[in-house]
């Protein structure tokens, strides 16, 4: 139980910061992309701040044993560069690009522009089970 | 010099940063939203396993309702084909890739795997050369 409570308060945060920083409007994601064109640089500060963020925690994080309400760590089981991880980024940024959406504001934008979210999201759900089918 | 920097940005990236902070701290995972939610969708899981995974979906559906309304114009009449194209190529490629912005942009750099560095340097790349081509040669 208090785990669920942990995952739901951090939802919470997580959604509240991609609204607030503006990562839900895919037009400001494109112009972030948009290097040598109308660049708008400032959602470099919503990677910025978050990694700033996880950087300085992560150092004390992940110098306790175990978790405080878990009993272990859960970490990436591939620590390998592979063609895979590249080509799945490659896509994924292609996709990224061609919409403005990646998968957290996608979902969050069911709620504000549903017109699209009726067809990216859909088809997001169909990519990530081809993608599954293809890495089992 | 500090009114140019972007405090909504700067802000919204902190939350982000606290919340995967949280749930590495206390409950040892790591806030990756894709693989969230292709775990709790495609994969079989026991209770505990999808619970949390489906509270933090609940969680971040929550937490952008609460902020709404947004402050910027909505986009109308975009190509229904590359929302489309757009979906598949993020869903296949997050799950071959093992991840999304959040996976390998916020959590895996803040632990610094070397395989998040580059992943995220790879999307980056893609992805501006994607809206280079769209803007210059299609829309």
């Amino acid at each position: 139980m208090k785990r669920i409570i942990i995952a739901l308060i951090s939802g919470l945060i997580f959604g509240a910061g991609l609204v607030i920083s503006e990562m839900v409007n895919p037009v400001k994601v494109q112009d972030f992309l948009d290097l040598f064109g109308n660049w708008d640089p400032s959602l470099a500060f919503v990677m910025g701040g978050a990694v700033a963020v996880t950087l300085f925690s992560s150092r004390f994080i992940m110098k306790r044993k175990t978790p405080i309400f878990a009993e272990r760590f859960y970490m990436a089981v591939t620590t390998s560069i592979d063609s895979r991880l590249i080509l799945g980024a490659s896509l994924f940024g292609i996709g990224w690009g061609l919409s403005g959406y990646c998968p957290g504001p996608g979902i969050i934008n069911a709620m504000i522009n549903p017109t699209e979210a009726m067809m990216f999201l859909p088809a997001l759900v169909i990519g990530g089970w081809i993608g599954q089918r293809y890495s089992a | 010099m500090l009114e140019s920097i972007p405090s909504q940005a700067l802000l919204g990236g902190i939350l982000i940063g606290i919340s995967a902070a949280l749930l590495l701290a206390f409950n040892g995972r790591i806030a990756g939203i894709s693989g969230i939610l292709y775990n709790v969708l495609f994969n079989p899981l026991s209770g505990s396993e999808r619970g949390w995974r489906m509270a933090f979906l609940v969680g971040l559906i929550g937490g952008g309702y609460l902020m709404l309304p947004v402050g910027f114009e909505l986009r109308q009449g975009y190509s229904p084909i590359l929302l489309i194209i757009s979906g598949l190529a993020v869903g296949i490629g997050t799950r071959i890739g093992n991840g999304c912005t959040s996976r390998h942009g916020v959590c895996g750099i803040g632990l610094m795997a070397g395989r998040s560095m580059v992943a995220t340097a790879t999307f980056m790349v893609s992805g501006i050369i994607t809206v280079s081509i769209l803007r210059n040669f299609i829309g």
